[in-house]
């Protein structure tokens, strides 16, 4: 065991601490002299607009909130805590450089709708993170408004659907996006939001894009293919170039899913294997904090022939040399945001890029493959567990395990696996996904974890194997050591139980006591 | 650790890789920099900004640029929150789960409503997200927005709307007053509309008092009534929940985060409880609930997750998946540090100042604020009626070192040569009235013709 026990405070909610009175922070005294021509507040608000009870929001001190979140911060695992192997989510090393930048004044303060003579750094640094992602996906033109992957994935299939009604002009009739059944979630879930018809492709019997289902799909109702590559088992889809072919016959375009580009930033680029359009997700390859759920961005890079369709603005460069924002694009799918995206987070990005350089990024690359092929190889030989698909062929930058033969022969679960490796001070895999594998444990080391903290990683499923075989009771009551043990969800999901804010709470508390 | 696995060369592991496909060249980026090389290379560019914290601008428009108390950022900042990410595994997790409980709490508390969910990327696709939740849940296809809505917000909607086919129409306003047209609203409502939405106070800075009446018409067809709100508006003014919304947005971003050029903002999203609404819900939710096994504790998980893209796929209720969460988490410590009191008297502080402002705006000859006569809160529109362009009054204000509002003649020309100005606490009377003296002798002095 590695002496892992997590802090347990029995926090209570602030709610539940509120003393009528207390307060935190004091606001000024109102100048005098503003008052007076101000007049009252009755004055100015209409009366029937006035709020008549304030809030009911918890009267606490400051020293109570601060103990309050800093023990809850206290209960929260984090790539700050430890090894956070998260499959698909590339939960690397945050360099908190990349946070002092963002915060710096003359970032952080800037008001989005300055003059832009007054706001040319920010721009600048827009327009060269613009020509980096550009050269790093082998795309032309980038935009950086999405706040998130799934929202670049909207972006990139809408940037599609506009292509199709202005340039092959079949709109209409391609109503389909062909979509792998290993896909993650958002694919489906963005295509249906830009009106798209889901047309699931099965994988082959290698796990990989099936070619001869692909050839039959791929018709003149098909607007595109989605695609990750490597795919969610953590495998290249080395037939890429056929399947560029099949869908650019077709009269489809070829969209790149970047969760995974960690794996191949520097060594192959989507651009080149004929993708048209590409999102990324700067909080996964490009080392952003993700925040607990958010902030991330999802930036998308589109050839050429497609650029007048990215939202605007565009960030644009005048002959002087000076940074503009440019709104006259009638053909663009127009604004997916409020203003130009998480700019705090294209700030660290940058700083991480212009840190890291250009044989960095092919570095993380090379690191996060050799982790990855490191734990699959180690772990494949774990009993219990298998690495099902593509057997031979090397995994990118994450596995996914198979805990079939261990549920089969012990009872014990993926799921179960995954809550007694909390135990060990490390964060569990993502598990159950993708669909195909059968209890499944899909794991990205990334390259910021040693070679100690793998084999601290590996050492704990031989653990948890060892105590499937012999204690199995003790797997399946993990986790042990964490703030709380495992948690009714059904419960929680229950109409009559649901609580999702404490005015829920009182309000079932009333309930139960009249 | 490579032989381990039984290969020779790090070239083996992209043995998948067709040949054709490798990049033969070294990618074209700088070289790589010291942690001092990038402080120069960030410092550099971050001093060709002027940043807003010298209290001289004058914007609002969509972001709020508000006071920050230090002990927001210290908590919000703990790497255990920033370098976490979403709360799969709760039992480990328990601490952002929590916050975000509370996050959805507080933000109840100050809507007046029973759900608002773990965050959406801004206000604007918050209200797209609400525009097709109306939809799914009515099963009709038109909507209906006020003409002064923000422009932006506009633009965002008219993008998700369209690919589904939903009409989105536009219902016109008071000339004087900017209130909406209740004439032209009753014009529109029919049984296809699915809901409609209302802003609080609006873009144009008026408060749109006649939301009884609005509601009463809306839920008179069936139809759901969607509210966008300035949060910080709240702490003095009627709270959406207690004016028949279904559906309330707001940005968050006034609770504690900077402005930070436009983002990461935060999309605050809510509905009543009523669950023909909570199961369309897009996004997280943070539920409590207590362990499986006795002794029972209590405990706090996601929840209502069939809802979701990683279950539901194609079939969601949205694609969301990272959303804003330490915003969200930077606005509930916002909201505790602020309390019941601290919202109210940071309510009624911006209102002293903007009206102060427009006052004194309004004593000018030839300007008139607010140009429009309904009442405001924080934001007013500055009309410059002596043939002088806002252009020109802004480009000499930016001279003298201050920051003119938002220019209108764009976005709303039937507004003529107008600009929309935001005052909050941020702005000194010493600067507010710099900024009159400065627009008096600008507009005194002619300057250009349009």
């Amino acid at each position: 065991m590695s002496g892992f026990r997590q802090a347990k405070w029995r926090e209570p909610l602030l709610f539940e601490m509120s003393v009528a009175g207390r307060i935190s922070h004091k606001l000024p005294q109102v100048d005098k002299e503003i008052r007076k021509i101000a007049g009252s507040i009755e004055s100015m608000i209409p009366t029937e607009m006035i709020r008549a009870q304030p809030p009911s929001l918890p009267e606490v001190s400051e020293l109570q909130i601060i103990r309050h979140f800093t023990r809850l911060s206290q209960m929260n695992f984090s790539v700050s805590s430890g090894t956070y192997p998260l499959g698909s989510c590339t939960m690397k090393y945050n360099p908190m450089i990349n946070d002092w930048a963002a915060n710096i004044s003359g970032f952080s303060w800037l008001h989005p709708l300055q003059d832009v003579s007054t706001s040319q750094g920010a721009l600048e640094l827009l327009w060269e993170l613009e020509r980096w992602l550009a050269e790093i996906t082998g795309m032309e033109a980038v935009t950086l408004q999405p706040a998130a992957g799934a929202q670049g994935e909207y972006t990139g299939v809408m940037v599609i659907r506009k292509y199709h009604e202005y340039v092959t002009q079949e709109c209409e009739q391609r109503n389909e996006m062909l979509i792998p059944d290993a896909a993650h979630g958002t694919n489906p879930a963005s295509a249906a939001m830009a009106g798209y018809k889901v047309v699931v492709l099965p994988s082959s019997a290698d796990g990989l894009v099936d070619l001869d289902a692909l050839r039959a799909a791929a018709g003149s109702r098909t607007a595109g293919l989605m695609l990750t590559n490597p795919n969610t088992i953590g495998v290249f889809e080395k037939d890429i170039g056929e399947i560029a072919e099949i869908v650019h016959d077709a009269g489809g375009l070829l969209y790149y899913d970047g969760a995974n580009l960690n794996a191949i930033m520097g060594i192959t680029r989507p651009g080149d294997m004929g993708f048209d359009v590409v999102h990324m997700n700067l909080h996964k390859s490009f080392s952003t904090p993700h925040g607990g759920g958010g902030p991330g961005a999802g930036a998308v890079g589109v050839k050429k022939n497609l650029e007048e369709f990215l939202p605007t603005p565009r960030i644009v460069r005048n002959e002087d040399g000076s940074f503009d924002l440019d709104d006259n694009l009638p053909r663009s799918i127009g604004r997916v945001h409020g203003f130009y995206g998480n700019f705090g987070v294209l700030v660290r990005a940058y700083s991480y890029i212009y840190s890291l350089g250009k044989q960095g990024m092919r570095a993380v690359a090379e690191n996060a493959v050799l982790n990855a092929n490191y734990v699959a190889h180690h772990v494949s030989r774990i009993r219990g567990f298998t690495l099902p698909y593509s057997k031979d062929a090397p995994r990118m930058h994450e596995c996914v395990i198979s805990a079939e033969e261990l549920k089969e022969e012990t009872g014990v679960t993926a799921m179960d696996v995954a809550k007694r490796l909390l135990d060990f001070g490390v964060h569990a895999p993502t598990v159950y996904f993708p669909l195909i594998v059968p209890e499944a444990l899909m794991i990205e080391p990334t390259e910021t974890e040693s070679k100690q903290d793998l084999d601290l990683f590996i050492s704990a499923l031989e653990q948890i194997s060892r105590e499937a075989y012999e204690t199995p009771e003790k797997v399946k009551g993990a986790p042990h050591m964490t703030a709380v043990s495992r948690l009714d969800e059904y419960r929680a999901a229950h109409p009559k139980t649901l609580t999702l804010s404490w005015r829920m709470f009182q309000k079932q508390s009333e309930d139960i006591e009249n | 650790m490579l032989k381990s696995t039984g290969r020779e060369n790090l070239k083996e592991l992209f043995s998948n890789i067709p040949d054709q496909f490798r990049l033969k060249r070294d990618l074209d980026l700088p070289e790589s920099h010291t942690e001092l090389e990038v402080t120069k290379r960030i410092q550099n560019l971050a001093s060709k900004n002027k940043g807003a914290d010298s209290g001289r601008v004058f914007l609002g428009a969509g972001v709020g640029l508000h006071y920050i108390p230090s002990v927001v950022p210290a908590l919000a900042g703990r790497s255990e929150f920033v370098t976490s990410y979403t709360s799969y595994q709760p039992e480990i997790s328990q601490g952002m789960l929590q916050t975000l409980f509370e996050y959805q709490s507080l933000m109840a508390e100050l809507l007046a409503v029973d759900v608002v969910n773990s965050s959406m990327y801004d206000l604007a696709s918050g209200l797209a997200e609400a525009i097709l939740m109306c939809v799914r849940v009515k099963k009709r296809t038109k909507f209906l927005v006020p003409t002064t809505m923000n422009p932006s917000h506009w633009q965002v909607i008219s993008t998700y709307t369209e690919p589904l086919g939903i009409e989105v129409e536009r219902v016109d306003y008071d000339r004087s007053t900017g209130l909406l047209s209740i004439s032209d609203l009753e014009s529109r409502l029919n049984d296809q509309i699915a809901g409609i939405y209302i802003e609080n106070p609006s873009y144009l800075g008026f408060i749109e008092s006649q939301v009884d009446r609005i509601s009463e018409l809306v839920h008179g067809i069936g139809a759901l009534l969607v509210a966008g709100v300035d949060i910080l508006s709240l702490g003095i003014m009627k709270p959406p929940g207690h004016y028949g919304a279904d559906i309330v947005v707001a940005e968050g971003q006034p609770l504690g985060t900077p402005v930070s050029f436009g983002g990461p903002l935060l999309g605050v999203f809510g509905c009543t409880g009523d669950m023909k609404l909570v199961r369309q819900l897009p996004g997280r939710l943070v539920g409590m609930t207590r362990t499986s096994e006795e002794p029972y504790e209590r405990g706090f998980v996601l929840t209502l997750s069939p809802r979701e893209q990683h279950i539901r796929r194609e079939k969601a209720t949205s694609n969301i998946c990272s959303n804003q969460a330490l915003v969200a988490v930077t606005a509930a410590v916002y909201t505790s540090v602020m309390g019941a009191a601290g919202v109210r008297r940071l309510g009624e502080n911006v209102a002293y100042n903007s009206h102060y402002a427009a006052d004194r705006l309004d004593a000018i000859p030839t300007v008139k604020a607010p140009a429009l006569k309904a009442p405001f809160w924080n934001e007013f529109v500055v009309k410059f009626e002596n043939g002088i362009s806002a252009q020109h009054v802004h480009d000499e204000l930016l001279k003298r070192g201050l920051h003119g509002g938002r220019l209108l003649s764009e976005e709303f020309p039937e507004l003529g040569e107008a600009m929309l100005l935001c005052v909050t606490e941020l702005h000194s009377k010493e600067v507010i009235d710099e900024l009159v003296s400065a627009t008096e002798e600008i507009v005194m002095s002619g300057g250009d013709s349009q």
